[in-house]
């Protein structure tokens, strides 16, 4: 389990109470980070990377839980597409994720985990603790946000709700709102989780067990929308696992079983089973047009940023028409925007894959 | 950077500091053109996903779209010009693609590549096949113009339309002739047009 104090992580504690769209207001918020290259004299060459659900501010440095490389190392560091010998990358861990910003499974003001106490948390709560970051750093506007999946949201929420925050919004397989059918995946994972005993109504934090393995079931559930048929079907087919014939059993007879069960554990390792439920409910209430009088175009009508929307061919939990959808609007607002269909096989995990036309977009884009 | 004769003769007649929407905007060779040499604020769209990529990478903003169906996704008056450069005659519909940049631009640049010009009409008459010329280089069962046009077809579409013709231009080899015998002289032509 992850919790604030293990953490050797940059971490600013935000002033002012963050106020929130339930009404309540977050006192004592603390915003974990991770910063990449050097901030210029005049500030104007940082970027601001908003990371996925399951991601944290480890973008491209070594994860202190897992060991692994950062989630998109092989996008950001010196001489890569988001160059930080040329730019200063910030990455922050959401309001309610669990890298070490406030979350559930932060002490709340008595002292004890808040658990199911923590409040509701949106897109635009988890962008305005952001953008208390860039005040506390002293960064009128970025030369970029760039975000992928939950962090696509976090970039159009923060184009429309910041507008003069950011001079580029780069929204990669991302969409202005959640399907019913994106609900409907959050809700099984979310079930899933609460209905581990060991979830005990949230406050699992003193008991030494968490819902481990509901949360597993949730990431397994997940990780499948992330993923294509043609990708699973390439990676593991019918092939068995580590055996020539079907045991007549309910092991991981199935090479992809076991591949998900590895998931499943591996995320349940690192991640708060709390910020998991919280972090899908923030997504689940995206609505951009809803926040802005139900016209999407009316989100952007401030809008003085140049946007570029990619959306990949295999991705059908935020398809390419979501991101038309984004485009329509932008062009609606007149607001200067591009929008390009990759065509990967990975489904929409393909953004943190290898893709060599995305590169290319992101760099140019940015240039 | 030298643009083709019929993008030419468009960045000269675009008004500067205008608002420019190009359908069919290949690489950006004339939206480069129009925003450092004219101050326009240029858009693209265009369907291949590379060319989309390079415009991208050269800082112009296009979207990857089908100007038969995507642009309907733009509001009436959005532009106001709409430039289609050698794309009508590789739409599915190009009297109701016209009526589409009429409606998003208030003046729009159509240029194509004149199916009656002599030559054409030379190797149809002796060869009896469909020409590969220099202008239309593929066969007819690849080439994505499916909807051959000649300057008179063209004229007489417009004039069932209703739409105004503000200035047209016909070139041979990349040089400009007149207009009144275009439709078997011209390889390709040029309009300036207005609702």
């Amino acid at each position: 389990m992850a919790s604030a104090n293990t953490l050797d992580a940059r971490s600013l504690k935000l002033r002012d109470p963050l106020p929130l769209d339930s009404g309540q207001r977050l006192e004592s918020v603390r915003v974990a980070y991770e910063t990449y290259g050097d901030l210029a004299a005049d500030k104007a060459n940082a970027i601001l990377i908003f990371h996925a659900l399951s991601g944290d501010q480890h973008v491209a440095s070594v994860h202190p839980i897992t060991g692994k490389p950062g989630w998109w190392d092989r996008m950001v560091g010196p001489g890569k597409p988001i160059d930080t010998s040329r730019y200063h990358v910030i990455c922050a861990n959401v309001v309610g994720g669990c890298m070490g910003t406030t979350g559930p499974a932060s002490d709340g003001p008595d002292g004890k985990p808040w658990g199911m106490r923590f409040p509701v948390i949106t897109i635009r709560d988890m962008v305005r603790a952001q953008v208390a970051l860039l005040d506390a750093l002293g960064i009128a506007k970025l030369h970029a946000v760039v975000g992928g999946s939950m962090g696509g949201m976090l970039a159009l929420s923060l184009a429309a709700n910041f507008p003069d925050r950011a001079k580029r919004v780069l929204a990669i397989a991302t969409t202005a709102r959640h399907s019913a059918q994106n609900i409907a995946f959050h809700e099984v994972g979310r079930q899933a989780v609460m209905a581990d005993p060991n979830w005990r109504e949230g406050d699992y934090y003193s008991s030494g067990k968490g819902p481990e393995k509901g949360l597993a079931v949730a990431r397994m559930a997940a990780h499948i929308t992330y993923l294509s048929e043609a990708g699973l079907t390439d990676k593991f087919g019918r092939r068995l696992q580590n055996r020539a014939a079907k045991s007549f059993g309910f092991d991981a007879d199935f090479q992809v079983e076991s591949y998900l069960r590895h998931q499943g554990i591996a995320f349940s390792d690192r991640f708060d089973a709390n910020a998991y439920l919280y972090i899908t409910r923030a997504m689940d209430y995206f609505d951009l047009a809803e926040e802005h009088g139900g016209r999407l175009a009316d989100a952007f009508a401030g809008a003085s940023s140049r946007f570029c929307l990619v959306s990949f061919d295999t991705d059908w939990l935020y398809p390419t028409a979501e991101s038309r959808h984004v485009v329509h609007a932008l062009n609606a607002a007149a607001a200067p925007v591009s929008f390009v269909e990759l065509s990967a096989p990975y489904g929409h995990d393909s953004f943190l894959l290898e893709c060599p036309p995305l590169d290319r977009v992101i760099k140019g884009f940015l240039e | 950077m030298s643009l083709r004769a019929d993008l030419a003769v468009i960045a000269a007649n675009v008004r500067a500091g205008s608002r420019v929407l190009d359908v069919g905007c290949g690489e950006g060779e004339l939206m480069d053109v129009l925003q450092a040499e004219r101050g326009c604020d240029a858009r693209g769209m265009e369907i291949d996903p590379e060319a989309v990529e390079r415009c991208v990478g050269r800082g112009l903003s296009v979207v990857q779209g089908d100007a038969d169906r995507d642009l309907a996704d733009y509001p009436d008056d959005a532009f106001d010009y709409a430039i289609l450069s050698q794309t009508l005659q590789t739409a599915a519909r190009p009297d109701q693609l016209l009526e589409e940049l009429l409606r998003i631009g208030r003046r729009a640049f159509v240029s194509f590549p004149n199916f009656a010009y002599w030559r054409m009409r030379f190797s149809l008459l002796t060869q009896g096949r469909m020409p590969v010329t220099r202008h239309l280089p593929v066969s007819w069962y690849e080439t994505q113009n499916i909807h051959h046009v000649t300057v008179q077809d063209f004229r007489e579409l417009l004039r069932a339309k209703g739409v105004t013709v503000e200035r047209s231009w016909f070139f041979t080899r990349e040089r400009e002739i007149g207009g009144t015998s275009a439709n078997w002289r011209a390889e390709h032509a040029v309009f300036q047009l207005s609702r």
